[in-house]
């Protein structure tokens, strides 16, 4: 999740280069590769160059360990699944790919991935939430390293100015974010913008609710989506909310625009890039005071291809464990803000990283998006834009919810849970 | 499509009296030689995807048919799930109204502008090609840098409209009932350039007599206009219509970089909407139904053009 965010402030650019690479790369994915015996590849989104540097090490590490070369070829984010889809149909799928965990069920529904447990990977180490994360029908193809969640970051200052508290509730959040708009600043930011961004910004409102991406329509959505409006009503949300991506959101924030926001902790880095903004992290408010947050878990897992070569599978399961092992995952989750999927790990980075304790909370309660939909995720998804959509723009949510749960049961493309 | 304007028939009209059989059999054969290249070109790069395109929409092809090559033929399941879609009405009415309005925009600021360049005064040249930006940058940048003139709370547009005392909180993008406007407008500072370079070129082409013989004939500036200008222009008129249709309807960079066609679907089109159900869907057998229908609107477009070319011909 995180790299995709990360990156959405150049989502046009992202689809279309998508779309051109697709035709370009129609005509040259044909030859298949001629594989070398004693090197590997890995196929993630690790575009920016601190997040491929830190890849780069890391592999050079593991490669070292296991007597291998480990090389890595990055696409941005969208293009992930559809390279390696059209790899796949020219038979020269690398030995790893690194695929967003919300897109890995439907890669693993085409048989594409190969269990990982078969390749000796050990998940003693990881929260069954997390190795849920990385699982599709009961089968685990997806080693995380970090995971990542949403929580409410506030700006210390305003907050401390304004003599006001961290909200916890709902009501609180409302209160707190009415009383902090102010001339051009916004009580709060978040993004409801038309793609996965805006929907993985509601999901902790519609969870922590209660409600259900199978039931759309339920009341417990509907309410959700009202408490929205409400925010946006109150005029304690900017009307270009449902433009926002989440990297939008963080300019917002960091330009003094909004004294709070829902984002990720991959937005840190560029956070403390303003040394003058002090920031403070909290669990997203709950409807109820002692209610339950439930983020959406985020992250990238690392699977292992079928290709039908076992013993580069093999070698490609020891590659996905020292990437994934405990010390790595250390490594990367200190580099890139994110928590570590390994409870060891994790222990000594709460520890490393205090000032994100927050996020450790929110992410131990974290939900999968795909956990209950698996591939049909994607259609829920786009239902659910459009609706949030209408009805930030004046429908009601009741009945923007009820098209979207029609929209996503219909059609080939329907979700059947 | 012009490239069957071979020489041929000349070449064989001055050929001397037709040699023996085997001679003609050999010409034959180089004729076609020559006309081989296109035709390759033509069945491999249009013929063999358009096919390809249309067997696709009857098929259930999806990640799976990736690794098995399998794509199971489901007769017109994808054709009723697309039309039986709310989605889709939606997108055709939008790419309808984005084309017609685009266009019509377009093609009016691009000829006041080469009527009005047509005529000489100090700095012309430099205006004219300053004129020209819009066209050259790629339609992405242009759409990210518009994003940003138009948002509602920072965007340069609404400041500048509320420093003239206007109502400087327009919802540009944000508004399902502005947004395809904005798009639109946004389209027609792009178009306007192309339209002005090929009306401007039509306009030199047009005799200065007819012009004289006009005015001394006491015509007014609208009556010449009307009367001289619009029918010598209209060949040049014809293709400036057609490539601008071509290029509109099937838009898709634009959109995605304004809005990603929201809010609410409220920027949807045909060509938006291929891309979501290709590709962020991967039900491609959905995008291929799109995609036909887009394919069939520009085929029936130019059986329109080509029958007026024909009776221009005549």
């Amino acid at each position: 999740m995180s790299k995709r965010f990360n990156r959405r402030s150049r989502r046009a650019v992202i689809p279309l280069a998508a779309v051109s690479a697709l035709v370009a790369g129609a005509g040259l994915t044909g030859c298949g590769q001629q594989r070398d015996a004693s090197v590997y590849t890995v196929l993630n989104s690790s575009t920016d160059e601190t997040y491929h540097r830190w890849d780069a090490e890391a592999m050079a590490r593991c490669g070292e360990r296991l007597g291998v070369r480990i090389e890595q070829q990055s696409v941005p984010a969208a293009q992930v699944m559809t390279k390696a889809l059209r790899m796949a149909s020219s038979k020269s799928l690398p030995d790893i790919v690194q695929f967003d965990a919300s897109e890995m069920p439907t890669f693993a529904e085409a048989g594409g991935l190969v269990d990982l447990r078969t390749l000796g990977l050990s998940t003693a180490d990881v929260p069954q939430g997390i190795v849920n994360f990385g699982s599709y029908k009961g089968t685990y193809y997806g080693a995380a390293r970090s995971v990542n969640t949403l929580a409410l970051f506030y700006n210390k200052d305003v907050l401390d100015q304004a003599g006001l508290k961290v909200p916890t509730t709902w009501a609180e959040l409302r209160e707190t974010a009415k009383q902090l708009t102010r001339g051009k600043r916004y009580g709060l930011a978040l993004s409801a913008g038309g793609a996965e961004d805006g929907v993985f910004q509601f999901t902790p409102f519609m969870w922590s609710n209660g409600g259900d991406e199978t039931r759309l329509d339920g009341p417990e959505v509907v309410e959700a989506l009202d408490y929205w409006k409400s925010l946006l009503k109150d005029g304690s949300l900017s009307k270009s909310t449902v433009g926002w991506t989440q990297a939008d959101v963080n300019d917002q924030f960091m330009a003094g625009n909004a004294a709070m926001m829902i984002n990720g902790p991959w937005q840190v880095e560029t956070l403390n890039t303003k040394k003058s903004l002090h920031w403070g992290i909290a669990r997203i408010p709950v409807p109820e005071a002692g209610g339950k947050s439930v983020g959406p878990l985020g992250g990238a897992v690392l699977t292992v291809p079928n290709t039908g070569d076992e013993q580069r599978e093999r070698t490609a399961g020891k590659i996905v464990a020292c990437l994934s092992s405990e010390q790595e995952q250390l490594t990367y989750a200190l580099n890139s803000w994110m928590v570590p999927a390994n409870e060891k790990a994790a222990a000594v980075w709460r520890q490393r990283v205090p000032e994100l304790d927050a996020l450790a909370d929110q992410v131990a309660a974290a939900r999968s998006r795909t956990a209950k939909l698996g591939a049909g995720w994607s259609s829920v998804s786009l239902a659910l834009q459009s609706a949030f959509q209408s009805a930030l723009t004046g429908e009601s949510s009741q009945a923007a919810l009820k098209r979207a749960q029609q929209r996503a049961t219909s059609g080939n493309r329907g979700t059947r849970p | 499509m012009t490239t069957s304007t071979v020489t041929a028939p000349a070449t064989v009209a001055q050929a001397p009296a037709p040699g023996p059989a085997r001679l003609r059999g050999r010409r034959r054969l180089a004729q076609w030689g020559f006309v081989a290249p296109a035709v390759v070109f033509m069945l491999l790069f249009f013929g063999y995807p358009l096919v390809r395109n249309v067997v696709m929409s009857f098929q259930h092809y999806t990640p799976k048919t990736f690794f098995t090559g399998e794509a199971p033929f489901n007769g017109s399941d994808n054709w009723s799930n697309v039309f039986r879609d709310a989605l889709f009405g939606k997108a055709l009415w939008h790419t309808l109204v984005f084309t017609a309005g685009s266009l019509l925009g377009q093609f009016c600021a691009g000829l006041a502008l080469a009527v009005f360049f047509s005529r000489r005064f100090p700095l012309n040249g430099v205006l004219r090609s300053l004129i020209l930006l819009p066209w050259l940058v790629p339609m992405v940048v242009s759409g990210i840098v518009w994003r940003r003139i138009l948002d509602q709370d920072t965007g340069v547009l609404n400041s500048f409209l509320g420093t003239l005392g206007l109502d400087g909180s327009t919802p540009w993008l944000t508004d399902p009932h502005m947004a395809l406007l904005s798009v639109i407008l946004v389209n027609i500072w792009i178009g306007i350039p192309f339209n002005m370079v090929i009306l401007y070129g039509g306009l030199q082409e047009i005799p200065r007599e007819l012009y004289e013989a006009a005015s001394l004939d006491g015509a007014s500036a609208w009556r010449t206009f009307r009367s001289v200008t619009l029918p010598m222009l209209r060949p040049v008129i014809t293709v400036v219509l057609v490539l601008g249709f071509m290029s509109t309807v099937k838009i898709l960079d634009l959109i995605l970089a304004l809005t990603d066609g929201g809010p609410a679907d409220a920027t949807q089109t045909l060509g938006t909407l291929t891309y979501q159900n290709s590709f962020v869907q991967l039900d491609f057998g959905a995008g291929a139904v799109v995609g036909n229908v887009l394919i069939l609107i520009s085929a029936v477009f130019a059986v329109f053009y080509l029958r007026a070319n024909r009776t221009e011909g005549k």
